[in-house]
């Protein structure tokens, strides 16, 4: 477990026009990409101030900052979640990933790669938190009994993500490459697996 | 960037140390489960308090139970849970319909019922920065004395926008409260209908140590169908800004024994329509035009909410019409 440096008094009382009492920080620990970690913050700290301010996790952004864009979307135990108007001191002892911690062992995740490859970032704000939305996507339909791709289940689950430069077109269509390949690819490992069983 | 203005945090696990410490700091204090309502609220400077009371911990807000011929869900179900829980969705499934059609994914994965039945009402005024505001001056419901959205207006005619409180109003729901009186849990129930007022600026009949703990409905008979829809300008994350549920009791013979239509984001309240006037009709495509009427003839939309308001009458009409018509085949 890490435990960081008190907190850096530049982010503190930002709002506060004249402050008549000490704010009181709190211990936040939580599962970061995997990693426990213990971070001081003001208790009224969203999670995304959280990331981006103590942890220095600057993938997920802070947007409209009110919950109407979804670029801050991070997965708070699996389930797409808005950091942005999520106290951070409400989420102790959960397990919190970013898009920092999508891709394993340097590679990109196949979203990350058909992301790239598909041009389906432009300006690039919105990205981590559709790729997290469609993150939570994929393992919903990994986890579903019988997995079929439909466009229109990509679109419902990105429906809390808005994007201004691609029309959405090519983040659709990277997504359903990048479900398809994981549905493949499982097939695949299932097909070997009951082969050596047999 | 829009930071929150401190206030302090309080994570209770007892339903009785929640209302005390709601009892204790009185109006500086509220209640926060999801948070998708208040926090924005609170940047927006619309919303101020001191001490924020988490429910999340509370085990006796949770939970949905087949009990008695009722179903209970539990205040804190998340949204989504509502959406996709098999005993909602084969006993009410125009409560797993509306709850599916909330906001975006992520806030149906925060949000929770008694959040959304709980909304802070809104409007064209209310909802913009505190910046925005300010040009303005304040309002009925922010410091002010006069109406931004209504000229002349007395009372402050926010909307409410909750898309559960409609169909659940409905199929005939009540919801169970628990506050805190002389150092003890008191308890009551009313119906849902009754816990909204005509206020915009306090449109919930609780009081200050109050809160919904859960919600109970009775368990539809066969001939009794309920249907949702929701007007929105885009299909994800936005509010209503017309929804209508209705209720349709339906004798042997096909015709209407008795019913309900709830229209909302009218103003702080949803407005139950009684059928009674149209009972022995036939229920057919006749009536789905006959109810649009009525809807349009009773129900005036203002400008409170973005959408031109004699706009929003003529569609309240065409979606009350569509939807009994969807409800013709049931």
């Amino acid at each position: 477990m890490t435990e960081t440096a008190p907190v850096d008094s530049t982010f503190l009382d930002t709002t506060a026009a004249e402050p008549t009492r000490a704010r009181r920080l709190v211990i936040c620990r939580l599962q970061v990409n995997g990693e426990g970690v213990a971070v001081v913050a003001p208790v009224h700290w969203t999670l995304l101030e959280l990331l981006r301010y103590q942890l220095g996790l600057i993938g997920s952004k802070q947007g409209c900052d009110k919950g109407d864009c979804g670029a801050c979307t991070v997965l708070l135990d699996g389930k797409p979640t808005l950091s942005c108007i999520t106290l951070a001191v409400a989420v102790q002892g959960r397990c919190v990933e970013t898009v920092e911690g999508l891709g394993v062992g340097g590679e990109p995740h196949p979203l990350q790669r058909e992301f790239a490859e598909r041009g389906a970032a432009q300006c690039g704000f919105c990205t981590p938190g559709v790729l997290m939305s469609a993150a939570a996507y994929l393992d919903e339909l990994s986890s579903s009994a019988e997995p079929v791709v439909r466009q229109a289940d990509i679109a419902a689950a990105l429906g809390g993500n808005l994007c201004r430069c691609t029309g959405y077109t090519k983040i659709f269509e990277a997504v359903h490459a990048a479900a398809t390949q994981i549905l493949q690819r499982s097939k695949a490992l299932a097909d070997t697996s009951t082969d050596d069983a047999s | 960037m829009l930071r929150l203005p401190p206030f302090d945090v309080h994570l209770p696990d007892e339903l009785g140390a929640a209302l005390a410490l709601l009892a204790k700091h009185g109006r500086q204090a509220r209640p926060m489960q999801g948070g998708t309502d208040l926090v924005p609220n609170l940047k927006l400077g619309q919303t101020k308090l001191e001490h924020a009371v988490l429910l999340a911990g509370i085990d006796e807000l949770h939970g949905i139970e087949l009990d008695d011929g009722e179903l209970r869900l539990g205040a804190a179900t998340g949204l989504n849970a509502l959406a996709q829980d098999p005993q909602v969705q084969a006993h009410l499934p125009a409560l797993a319909f509306a709850a599916s059609r909330i906001a975006s994914p992520q806030i149906r994965s925060m949000g929770t019922l008694g959040g959304n039945l709980c909304l802070d009402t809104r409007c064209r005024y209310i909802n913009q920065s505190e910046l925005w505001r300010q040009a303005l001056g304040g309002c009925l419901k922010s410091h002010g004395r006069e109406c931004h959205v209504v000229p002349g207006g007395q009372g402050c005619v926010a909307a409410l926008s909750s898309d559960t409180a409609p169909v659940l109003i409905a199929y005939g729901a009540c919801v169970h409260i628990a506050g805190w009186q002389d150092s003890a849990l008191v308890r009551r129930h009313i119906a849902l209908a009754d816990l909204y007022d005509s206020d915009g600026v306090r449109h919930l009949r609780l009081a200050d140590a109050e809160i919904v703990t859960a919600v109970r409905v009775p368990l539809p008979s066969a001939n009794v169908h309920v249907g949702y829809r929701k007007w929105a300008v885009r299909k994800s994350i936005d509010f209503p800004l017309i929804s209508v549920a209705l209720r349709l009791e339906r004798s042997d013979t096909g015709s209407l024994l008795a019913g309900l239509l709830v229209v909302s984001v009218l103003g702080p309240r949803p407005r139950v329509i009684d059928l009674k006037a149209l009972a022995g009709r036939t229920i057919d495509a006749d009536l789905a035009k006959a109810l649009g009427q009525m809807a349009f003839d009773r129900c005036r939309p203002l400008p409170n909410v973005p959408y031109d308001a004699d706009y929003r009458r003529e569609r309240l009409a065409v979606e009350v019409r569509r939807l009994c018509t969807e409800m013709l085949n049931l």
